[in-house]
């Protein structure tokens, strides 16, 4: 007996030891699963959910103002030559909501320090880019905004303007 | 019973361990240093049995401890600081689960009517805010601590990665407990800080919105941060402090210093009780103390209601992020909030691999050479990373001179590349001007490293006004 070498495990011990512990990760993987999924964010949960706005009629906005819309979290933007923009009012940074200043002409954001132009372009870091966009529609000479799409771009493009 | 009866310490080593750092330890294996006598009964009087519940609190000490472990600097008592705040934290956060409504309608009222309605509901309110802050503090100085008499090499490496998932668990109990108030400090430092998610590389999105629940914070933001705050996160720390404790016993206790050739000193051990105990009771009555005195004189803030539409200027995450808000002002987002934040965890959870030549002495600092190189670094990053700030704040307003870019290399790869050199550089200068060891150059690094953080965090707490422009903290409290 002494002489022989370290017996090795029956095969059965093994296989059942061996499917026990299989079964058992599988079982934690689906516990696992069922956790994740319930928890999983789920797109629309939690969010007020956008909707079209109306701004008004064109004639209520002089060119070259900015109109703030607090409930629609965006601003209507009237350019010099008449074209609009809804830009959003959150900072493209970390979404802090930037406020207009009228004095410089310019959305300064209060967390980080960066600052957009009217237009919405990046005048100083730390934001990567432009102040994401509402699309606009003009109806019978109303301004309405979807406030359910954003639109995320680089810069300002004269082809994101909305005219009469 | 245990205490008299159970001698058979089983030759292993038996540390003492309770609050983590109140508690100090054997470092000799325990057949050289068992204590054999039983406990010094108060001369006159037979010994009496312990109450069960003073049994239980003994028991998280070993029966005897050395001598030299009791002296306070050893460890500052600041586990049993933080194990006192911990059940303060509990008993507070209790009451004031009784008055508070967790649903964005009804926190911030909830959260006016325990403060201005409630007998000494801003008292409690004041003592959960303090006590909150001051166990962050207390669990970073403890990590200190650890660090610089070297404990976190082996055989407490294993506690060492524990500590760090606790102090990571501390700094999430305080993060989530930010939001609840929901007045305008909490919504927006939450959404700082959730935001910073969005630049992790490809799963950016995603995280941000299993963090908030949602794309925006809001109702479900709300309902997970106090799940976690008030259930989940208590029990991890719960359940990972009594593992951190008994990992302390297993790792032989506080670690002491060593003399020159020493390898397992003997030690001179007393009794647990009364030396260990009367010197815990005074540390954690203090601490009690100094919580009740500052949450009477200090009130904890609290702005009005959280709104959407209006960020408050200046807009700062929670002081604990300031580091890591002053960091995204400099740098690419990509860089502030991955890359620099992965290499720092990086460093913390290498530490107790790096293999030397040397064992740790278990002074602090190891050595003078390692105390005078911890100190060089210090300065060094006391010099810099001011100069940085400053530098970049005139280079980032007036760029004309300096080369047109793209973002992620002038606000990304350049400034950590230069910062790694800069590392680099105080390393070899350890080595070679300062003859330290690999040990104490090491350390001087995480000197700096730690150093800078510190920095980056006061200057993004104190020295940052309106717009987030540097001005100095007296004139933003006159201009208030």
């Amino acid at each position: 007996m002494s002489d022989e070498p370290l017996v090795e495990q029956p095969d059965r011990r093994r296989f059942l030891s061996r499917a026990w512990k299989i079964l058992g990760v599988a079982a934690a993987a689906e516990f696992l699963g069922v956790v994740a999924a319930y928890l999983w964010p789920r797109k629309g949960a939690g969010e007020a959910g956008g909707s079209i706005v109306e701004a008004g009629p064109v004639g209520e906005f002089t060119p070259a103002s900015v109109t703030p819309f607090p409930q629609g979290r965006f601003y209507l933007v009237r350019l010099t030559d008449g074209g609009f923009l809804a830009l959003s009012s959150k900072c493209s940074h970390l979404g802090c909501t930037v406020p207009w200043n009228e004095k410089d002409k310019t959305f300064p954001c209060p967390c980080h320090a960066s600052v957009f132009d009217m237009r919405g372009n990046v005048l100083s870091p730390p934001a990567p880019r432009a102040l994401d966009l509402f699309p606009i529609t003009i109806e019978s000479g109303v301004v309405k905004v979807n406030t359910g799409r954003r639109i995320q771009r680089e810069r300002f493009e004269d082809s994101q303007v909305a005219y009469l | 019973m245990g205490r008299t009866k159970r001698s058979g310490e089983k030759g292993r080593t038996e540390g003492h361990a309770a609050s983590g750092a109140l508690a100090a330890e054997v470092h000799s294996p325990a057949h050289s240093a068992t204590p054999t006598a039983p406990r010094p009964a108060t001369p006159g009087t037979p010994e009496r049995k312990p109450s069960g519940f003073s049994m239980l609190l003994l028991h998280l000490h070993p029966r005897a401890v050395p001598a030299e472990a009791l002296a306070f600097p050893r460890t500052f008592g600041l586990g049993g600081i933080a194990v006192v705040l911990f059940l303060l934290l509990a008993v507070t956060g209790s009451l004031l689960l009784f008055g508070y409504e967790p649903s964005p309608e009804r926190a911030y009222a909830s959260v006016r009517e325990i403060t201005d309605q409630a007998p000494f509901g801003a008292f409690v309110r004041n003592v959960h805010h303090w006590a909150a802050n001051g166990f962050l503090l207390v669990a970073f100085l403890h990590l200190l601590r650890v660090f610089y008499t070297g404990a976190h090499h082996p055989p407490r490496r294993a506690n060492w990665i524990v500590g760090l998932a606790l102090l990571l668990l501390v700094v999430a109990s305080n993060f989530t407990g930010y939001l609840l108030p929901w007045d305008q400090l909490a919504y927006w430092a939450v959404t700082i800080a959730t935001g910073m998610l969005e630049y992790v590389p490809l799963l950016g999105g995603t995280l941000l919105r299993a963090a908030r629940g949602g794309a925006e914070v809001g109702s479900k933001t709300l309902a997970l941060f106090f799940v976690m705050h008030v259930a989940i996160l208590p029990i991890l720390l719960f359940a990972l402090t009594a593992f951190h404790f008994w990992l302390v016993r297993k790792g032989g206790g506080v670690i002491l210093p060593r003399a020159k050739g020493e390898d397992s000193p003997r030690r001179t051990l007393v009794p647990t009780s009364p030396n260990l105990v009367a010197r815990e009771g005074p540390v954690a009555l203090l601490t009690l103390a100094s919580v009740l005195i500052i949450a009477a004189v200090i009130e904890a803030p609290l702005l009005a209601q959280a709104n959407p539409g209006m960020s408050p200027n200046p807009a700062k995450a929670p002081w604990y992020f300031m580091g890591f808000q002053e960091l995204l002002l400099h740098l690419h987002p990509a860089f502030a909030v991955l890359v620099v934040p992965l290499l720092a965890a990086a460093l913390l959870l290498v530490l107790p691999y790096l293999r030397y030549a040397e064992t740790p002495s278990g002074a602090y600092f190891h050595s003078r050479t390692g105390a005078r190189s911890a100190l060089a670094a210090a300065a060094a990053a006391l010099v810099l990373t001011p100069s940085y700030v400053l530098a970049d704040e005139t280079i980032r307003r007036t760029p004309p001179w300096v080369p047109a870019l793209p973002q992620v290399l002038r606000n990304g790869l350049i400034p950590v590349l230069i910062a790694c050199a800069i590392i680099a550089a105080l390393y070899l200068a350890a080595r070679r001007l300062l003859r330290a060891s690999r040990l104490e150059a090491v350390q001087a690094v995480f000197t700096f490293a730690m150093v800078a953080f510190v920095v980056l965090t006061v200057t993004g707490s104190l020295f940052r006004g309106q717009g987030m422009a540097l001005a100095w903290p007296w004139m933003m409290a006159a201009a208030h």
